[in-house]
């Protein structure tokens, strides 16, 4: 059932509207409820195909369906359709607006919509892919704030890691920590790479997902097997790899690669001389869980974060 | 006056990204003033360009105490407004959301850190700000009320208005908030304009920084600098705003530092279609206007108005 999460005029013949679509058993079901949200940020799609996803499965099997699942793909509809990252027209991440006010400015409005809409559910999923510079492999990231709560439900979820980062007051105006502020559980997962699609990391999150649904009795199958995540509590452990110089950034290590100390992760060029300009390798032996992927790079773009490891573990 | 470079990245494609310093004076580091740090505040640049000028004007007449040291940096981030692009070219970040910055970071990280490092022994730091919704501003001091704020010295601008604002999350990581963090005196001043240039509003943020230069001792004896005069001073939470319910054409009525009546006539929307007004924005409350939308379309919820209650004892600088 197609309901509609946001409403307002556009100047010229147009409205802006957040959808969502409900899924839910002829009977109402047991009142459970599950949100699964994604594109916030405009020009990230990798939920575009676990949502799709979702609802193909439910669709198939909707004897299976024993509570409430909301999809809500497109959060920012205007970022997503004119390939922004942020509000068009505002300049604005829409993911620094929550928990948004009702009386406010438009941004502030839809925040605010989404926040109410949301709220009620018992898991809240917020899928983000990155952006356009960086890869990820699928994860999912936890301020300590909410790690009690939220740490039990992400080791279901079937990712390959969940990465607990300190409090960040910036980090407060963020839909997440305005959910689990408010109550509703919300993890946020992400994955890929922005404006593309990466349907092996779908499948995985829904796989994760429809065993989250079993746990917490929205849907009904047979054990789903979920993979148990790597879990980083240090942020010590956490390398950051950032180009030394400008120039054209060629990887040479993939997403997920386990490394020795030295491997070579990537190099800058320069393409007027045929120089290397320098050569980025792995100050110890490490999970490379991030890695770039957009060649051009400045002093200082981020190109690795890399999980350390103790050396021998690599397998 | 010493024109150097205080920050410097080497590109593969462009010309360095450079920011540039005019440094008048040597010894107490005084005074720092900041311009532009996004690629539209073409209002920022251009009262920082006119402020050297006015300054170098002065220090040549001998007006301007050369223990003191001023230092001037119309821009943080040329690399952006040469394009005219808002935020920084590759990434999109905002170099006002990474101080105090981080050296070994991402660029823009790099870039507030190496400015900062230079900036934050400073007693007085001024930035020329702007405001992410487009519109124009009466003349004010902008402070955050971070416990640090010093509101007697932001008197010193006697600029009509002081303005406290309760620090929201994102503050944290601009450079207002960690001057203060740091202990200098940290202002932020707005005027009318942000990406079309106005004299008038320049010339009053000018010669603000004159009145606060001259109470500061910083100028000599002899350098002309209006008397001080009376701000008005208040919390960005009292401030009313008068709200948009539909989108349409805005026309508007009044500009800033009107007065106006409780049922005053503000302005109004036009429907993009047919021309017919189809809203009517009034006047809730006796005020003064203070910020007034400047963009020729308005979305249904905006702030096309705000306003400021009740009777200023300010009274007619121009
Ligand atoms: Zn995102």
């Amino acid at each position: 059932m197609m309901m509609t999460v946001a409403c307002l005029p556009l100047p010229v013949d147009e409205t802006l509207e957040i959808k969502k679509n409900r899924f839910c058993p002829g009977n109402g079901g047991n009142g459970r409820r599950i949100s699964v949200v994604t594109g916030i940020h405009g020009d990230e799609l990798e939920g575009q195909l676990v949502c799709f996803q979702v609802a193909k499965r439910i669709r198939e099997n909707p004897e299976r369906l024993l509570g409430t699942v909301d999809l809500y793909p497109a959060i920012n509809p205007l970022g997503i359709d004119s390939v922004t990252r942020g509000i068009p027209g505002f300049d604005l991440d829409m993911n620094r607006t929550f928990p948004g006010a009702m009386e406010g400015s438009l941004t502030e409005h839809l925040a605010a919509c989404v926040v109410q809409d949301l709220v009620g559910s018992d898991l809240c999923l917020d899928i983000h892919a990155s952006n356009i510079y960086l890869t990820e492999i699928p994860q999912i990231r936890i301020n300590e704030l909410h790690r009690e709560k939220l740490m039990p439900l992400a080791m279901e979820a079937n990712v390959d890691l969940i990465w607990v980062h300190g409090a960040n007051t910036v980090l407060e105006s963020t839909l997440a920590h305005s959910m689990n502020s408010l109550g509703v559980p919300t993890l946020v997962v992400e994955m890929g790479v922005g404006m593309r699609l990466t349907p092996a990391y779908a499948d995985q999150l829904t796989q994760g997902i429809f065993h989250l649904m079993e746990r917490l009795r929205i849907w009904k199958e047979e054990e789903i097997p979920v993979r148990t995540p790597v879990v980083s509590e240090d942020p010590d452990e956490v390398t950051y790899l950032n180009a030394p110089v400008s120039g054209i950034f060629q990887k040479k290590k993939n997403h997920g690669e386990h490394l020795k100390k030295g491997d070579e992760v990537g190099i800058v060029l320069n393409p007027y001389t045929g120089e290397v300009l320098t050569s980025m390798t792995a100050p110890g032996d490490g999970w490379l869980f991030t890695i770039r992927e957009y060649p051009v790079v400045d002093e200082g773009s981020l190109i690795a974060r890399i999980l350390r490891e103790p050396p021998g573990c690599a397998g | 006056m010493e024109k150097e470079i205080l920050f410097q990245i080497p590109s593969l494609y462009r010309d360095d990204f450079r920011i540039r310093g005019y440094r008048f004076g040597q010894g107490k580091k005084a005074l720092c003033v900041v311009g532009s740090m996004r690629g539209n505040e073409y209002q920022q640049i251009y009262t920082c360009s006119q402020l050297v000028a006015r300054l170098k004007e002065l220090e040549g007449r001998g007006l301007l105490k050369e223990d003191q040291e001023i230092l001037v940096i119309p821009s943080l981030n040329p690399s952006s407004m040469n394009i005219e692009k808002r935020f920084w070219p590759t990434d999109n970040s905002d170099i006002n959301r990474m101080f105090p910055g981080y050296s070994l970071g991402e660029t823009t990280q790099r870039i507030a850190a190496g400015v900062f490092g230079q900036i934050k022994d400073f007693e007085n730091g001024i930035q020329f700000a702007s405001f992410y919704m487009p519109g124009k501003f009466s003349p004010h001091v902008r402070m955050m009320k971070t416990g640090y704020e010093n509101v007697e010295k932001a008197r010193e601008f006697g600029l009509p208005y002081i303005v406290l604002r309760v620090p929201k999350p994102y503050d944290t990581t601009t450079l207002n908030y960690n001057w203060q963090i740091w202990e200098t005196n940290a202002f932020s001043l707005y005027g009318a304009a942000t990406d079309t240039i106005d004299e008038e509003s320049a010339r009053r943020l000018i010669d603000g920084i004159l009145r606060f230069l001259a109470s500061e001792g910083i100028l000599k004896e002899g350098a002309q600098a209006d008397p001080p005069r009376e701000s008005r001073v208040f919390t960005d939470r009292e401030l009313l705003a008068v709200r948009s319910r539909k989108s349409g054409i805005l026309k508007s009525l009044v500009g800033v530092e009107v007065k106006v009546a409780q049922g005053q006539l503000l302005g109004y929307l036009l429907d993009t279609g047919e021309g017919r007004r189809i809203e009517e924005l009034y006047a809730p409350l006796d005020g003064t206007v203070f910020f007034a939308h400047s963009k020729p379309l308005v979305y249904a919820n905006t702030a096309v108005f705000k306003l400021l209650a009740g009777e200023e004892p300010f009274r007619g600088e121009r």
